[in-house]
């Protein structure tokens, strides 16, 4: 297999533009006579369903949640990036441009990012005349701040809530559509798998979530926008919903899957409580502007309560070792800091399986140094959330924090135009790898996910289907798609009765979660790597053999869902841990032990500068590679240091 | 971090489908830690039941941190439990003593079917957002985001009102069943921006409209929305709505018509 990027050529603003009058369209008289399906309906899919059906493309738009508002972009609080230089503080679209490249560690597609960069501004046009309430100066025009570490000013924000908001943006946009009947909706329903016809995408199978339906939908073209894979470690920040089948079951179809081992790790999450816990909680960044983080220099202080150690006796290992950006290090740092202190059994917190996982975030000199009502003002709603999970008061005792898993970069390989190594598949958003590289710059997830949604999906889907023009009629009782729909029932019905039931999914997913946490976390080497590649597959057949689901499979069965999605993790969490092994340097969120300078990481730029696009070979353990080489016109690879 | 271990006596109510039957089953709840959220608590039991070849309580979740408005059971009476501004995925078992009884229930409403167990059909909910909670612009179409600056506190309004999670709770709590304040909120969200203002009075009457079709109670002025809405939206949008709907039909007496249920 040949990876292609179709990447246009030619100087980098020009690219989008001369991509675009040189594609191929849909007249407008012919758009209703092609069908579209969207799977998801977070920003990247609520917003291409809600544009491609404005277009006048008959699209069917598909989720899992009782409604297509729900999806998990909701819950992102922080904010989106766009370089519209509001500030007048030097930011440009080349600037944000080169910031995500280089917050990318040089892992992404130059032209993609351009583009993204170029499409940021659109989009807050496009949410603002929605209706979304960005934050806004007393003169009425729109407010910025700045976000995770950058120079300037652009992130635009709604509150703590600007994911929600965004997505009701988009979702009121979507309801539209529906009402126009343009896209027709079907939530509580999943995809079980992709019909692959005549090497095109034409279709997906579905499960009706409410009565065990197992349907078949058929279109001219497939776009997944189904979100990241962070709950492959089982507790991240992502909703308990949020899942990978749809891309890995394209993935099982031919659908080349690139980069899985960059993940996303956030240093301030709530740390876990107990074995029972079912996710992990964000608390935002901010709180390290402010807070001061420290663990006891002794072992012995661990169990006391924070107030009776002495600040002789505690050690404030950000600021120590790296005294320029102390607190405010980049999160991989920040994470991986967090991860040593406590290996060194200075932990503090609750003991989940013989380990306590926490680091302190103490806010008392900045509550002396502010005031209480100031820094009520400013963390008031992240103190009384931390309050409310764990009970602390963080006016009178210090926060506790710990990293989580919080996004993917990993994802469906993608071209330029978000079409996948099937042709007929794309994959927009979280779904994809294609624009964060090896590391995602905060606030720059929700710009992606619209970007996709709104303006290149948009275009490219009618490029693609201006290609192909008409697509001869594919049936239902097509042996493709028969087969399809074998190959979901007889997985349903495996899942349903394995050979000695034991325990329900969970117990297996809590399993692997900790083996990938552990070995293809926030610090990975060969031996553990090795390590978990012998665990990942002898846990898998245990799960197979093992896995206990009551009730029956037509039926509203909610463990059978859980089921069906653990099974996939354990292929993708093997996946993560080949590409690790392979990728025998250290860059942005793939941290490897053998590969660091000084405690930094180190990148090799000149035998990994390449995206790891893995092909499906019918065993899960022997992926095949393909390699798609990255060059740097514009953007010259440098190191990074925060010393 | 007063860790505790509790034991509740849950009653739980079961109904395999909309048109079945339901009744409330009794299931102990032990060694609950005071940590867990109440939903971990639901988990747990749910993973004993499984072990023991049951069938598991059916309850709505996603996020588990109180925003995307999935999850809603009423406990003890009271929509999302006992905790104030807090849906039922944050609230925490802390808030309960060891030996507590706690009746848990679904919303219970007309416009509410019953799907199974605790869970319940809240399209209904979207159906009224289709009739006309939107802005009608075309993307790409969009005009300069600065050239229409909006009044700091009429955009810090139109937030507190655009935080509406859409779970329900709103309609469990009141005792007329009405979809008053989230239908409120909206219309308050996009009434109160200059974007919204070429559509509002059209639709602020087939939003209302669509939601009397859901077969939702009127506003009797209760204020038990208010005090179950895990976001604190106001009952004052309410009354706005109501001042919306009758300067729109001063202004048209076009009608509108609702979609079928």
């Amino acid at each position: 297999m040949e990876l292609r990027s179709n990447e246009p050529t030619g100087p980098i603003d020009k690219r989008w533009s001369n991509h675009k009058e040189a594609g191929k369209l849909v007249a407008p008289a012919n758009r209703r006579k092609h069908s579209v399906i969207v799977v998801g309906s977070g920003l990247a899919g609520g917003a291409a369903s809600a544009s491609l059906g404005e277009m006048g493309y008959n699209v069917k738009c598909f989720c899992y949640q009782d409604s297509p508002r729900r999806a998990h972009s909701i819950a992102a609080q922080g904010g989106i990036n766009a370089a519209k230089n509001y500030q007048n503080d030097g930011d440009s679209v080349y600037r944000l441009f080169y910031d995500t490249v280089k917050g990318g560690d040089f892992r992404s597609r130059e032209s993609n990012v351009y583009r993204l960069a170029e499409l940021s501004v659109e989009i807050i046009d496009q949410a603002v005349s929605q209706g979304v309430p960005f934050a806004r100066e007393y003169g009425g025009l729109l407010a910025n701040r700045s976000f995770g570490g950058a120079q300037v000013s652009r992130t635009f924000y709604a509150r703590g809530q600007t994911g929600q908001q965004l997505l009701l943006g988009a979702y009121q946009a979507l309801s539209r559509q529906i009402e126009a009947g343009t896209v027709e909706m079907f939530p509580r329903t999943e995809m079980l798998d992709l019909i692959v016809h005549d090497r095109r995408a034409r279709g997906i199978v579905t499960r009706d979530l409410t009565t065990g339906e197992v349907s078949t939908h058929i279109a001219d073209m497939v776009v997944l926008c189904t979100g990241g894979y962070s709950n492959v470690f089982y507790l991240s920040t992502n909703a308990k919903g949020c899942n990978a089948t749809a891309v890995w079951r394209a993935h099982r179809r031919g659908a080349a899957f690139a980069n899985p081992c960059y993940t996303q790790i956030h240093p301030t999450c709530i740390p876990q409580a107990g074995p029972y816990q079912s996710k992990l909680t964000l608390m935002s960044e901010s709180l390290r502007n402010d807070g001061r983080v420290w663990v006891p220099r002794n072992k012995e202080d661990v169990t006391k309560p924070p107030e009776a150690i002495p600040e002789a006796d505690r050690f404030y290992y950000l600021e120590e070792r790296y005294p320029a950006f102390g607190n405010l290090v980049p999160r991989d740092v920040a994470s991986r800091n967090a991860l040593y202190v406590t290996n060194d059994g200075l932990g503090v917190g609750p003991e989940v399986d013989g380990e306590r996982r926490g680091v302190y975030l103490d806010f008392k000199d900045a509550i002396e140094r502010l005031g209480e009502q100031t820094s009520r003002e400013r963390y008031g709603n992240l103190f009384e959330m931390f309050q409310r999970i764990t009970g602390d008061n963080p006016y009178e005792t210090p926060m506790r924090i710990y990293p989580a898993t919080h996004y993917t970069m990993g994802g469906l390989w993608v071209d330029y135009n978000l079409q996948t190594t099937i042709p007929g598949l794309f994959a927009g958003g979280e779904a994809n790898f294609s624009d964060h590289g090896a590391n995602r710059l905060g606030a720059s997830a929700l710009m992606q996910g619209l970007a996709d949604g709104y303006f290149v999906l948009p275009f490219t889907v009618g490029n693609y289907l201006g290609d192909v023009r008409n697509l001869p009629p594919l049936a239902d009782d097509h042996p493709d798609v028969q087969a399809a729909v074998s190959a979901v029932e007889a997985r349903i019905d495996k899942l349903m009765n394995a050979p000695y039931p034991k325990h329900p999914p969970e117990h297996y997913h809590r399993k692997l979660g900790r083996i990938i946490w552990t070995k293809c976390g926030m610090s990975r080497s060969k031996e553990g790597l090795e390590e978990a590649l012998r665990e990942i597959p002898e846990l898998r057949d245990e799960f197979w053999r093992e896995v206990k689901v009551t009730g029956s499979g037509a039926e509203l069965n909610q463990t059978l869902e859980r089921a069906g999605r653990v099974a996939d993790f354990f292929e993708l969490g093997e996946l993560m841990c080949i590409d690790a092994l392979d990728r025998k340097e250290s860059c942005g969120g793939h941290f490897r032990e053998e590969y660091q300078e000084n405690g930094e990481a180190l990148r090799d730029d000149e035998n990994y500068s390449y995206v790891a696009a893995w092909d499906w070979t019918g065993n899960a353990s022997e992926p095949q590679l393909h390699k798609e080489p990255l060059t740097f016109e514009y953007v010259k690879p440098t190191k990074r240091s925060y010393k | 971090m007063s860790d505790r271990l509790i034991n509740l006596t849950l009653h739980v109510w079961r109904q395999t489908g909309p048109d079945e039957p339901g009744r409330f089953e009794t299931y102990q709840a032990k060694d609950i830690t005071t940590h867990m959220s109440f939903l971990e608590m639901l988990d747990v039991v749910n993973e004993g039941l499984i072990e023991r070849g049951e069938t598991p309580i059916v309850f709505d979740y996603d996020c588990r941190e109180g925003i995307c408005g999935s999850c809603g059971i009423v406990v003890n009476g009271e929509a999302h439990g006992p905790q104030r501004r807090t849906s039922t995925c944050q609230v925490h078992m802390r808030q309960f003593q060891d030996g507590d009884e706690l009746w848990l229930e679904p919303w219970r409403a007309s416009g509410f079917p019953i799907v199974k167990d605790l869970m319940v059909d809240r399209s209904a909910f979207d159906r009224i957002m289709q009739a006309g909670g939107y802005v009608s612009i075309r993307t790409g179409s969009a005009p300069e985001a600065n050239e229409l600056p909006v009044a700091k506190e009429l955009a810090d309004k139109a937030m507190d009102a655009a935080a509406c999670i859409g779970c329900g709770a709103c309609v469990a709590a009141c005792p007329n069943a009405s979809a008053s304040l989230f239908t409120a909120a909206k219309v308050a969200h996009l009434s109160l921006l200059p974007q919204g203002q070429p559509e509002r009075a059209d639709r602020v009457r087939k939003m209302v409209a669509q939601m009397d079709a859901e077969g939702f109670g009127g506003c009797t002025n209760h204020g038990e929305c208010e005090a179950a809405c895990p976001k604190g939206i106001s009952l004052d949008w309410i009354a706005r709505m109501n001042r919306e709907l009758v300067r729109a039909m001063v202004k048209s007496e076009k009608p509108v018509q609702a979609r079928d249920r």
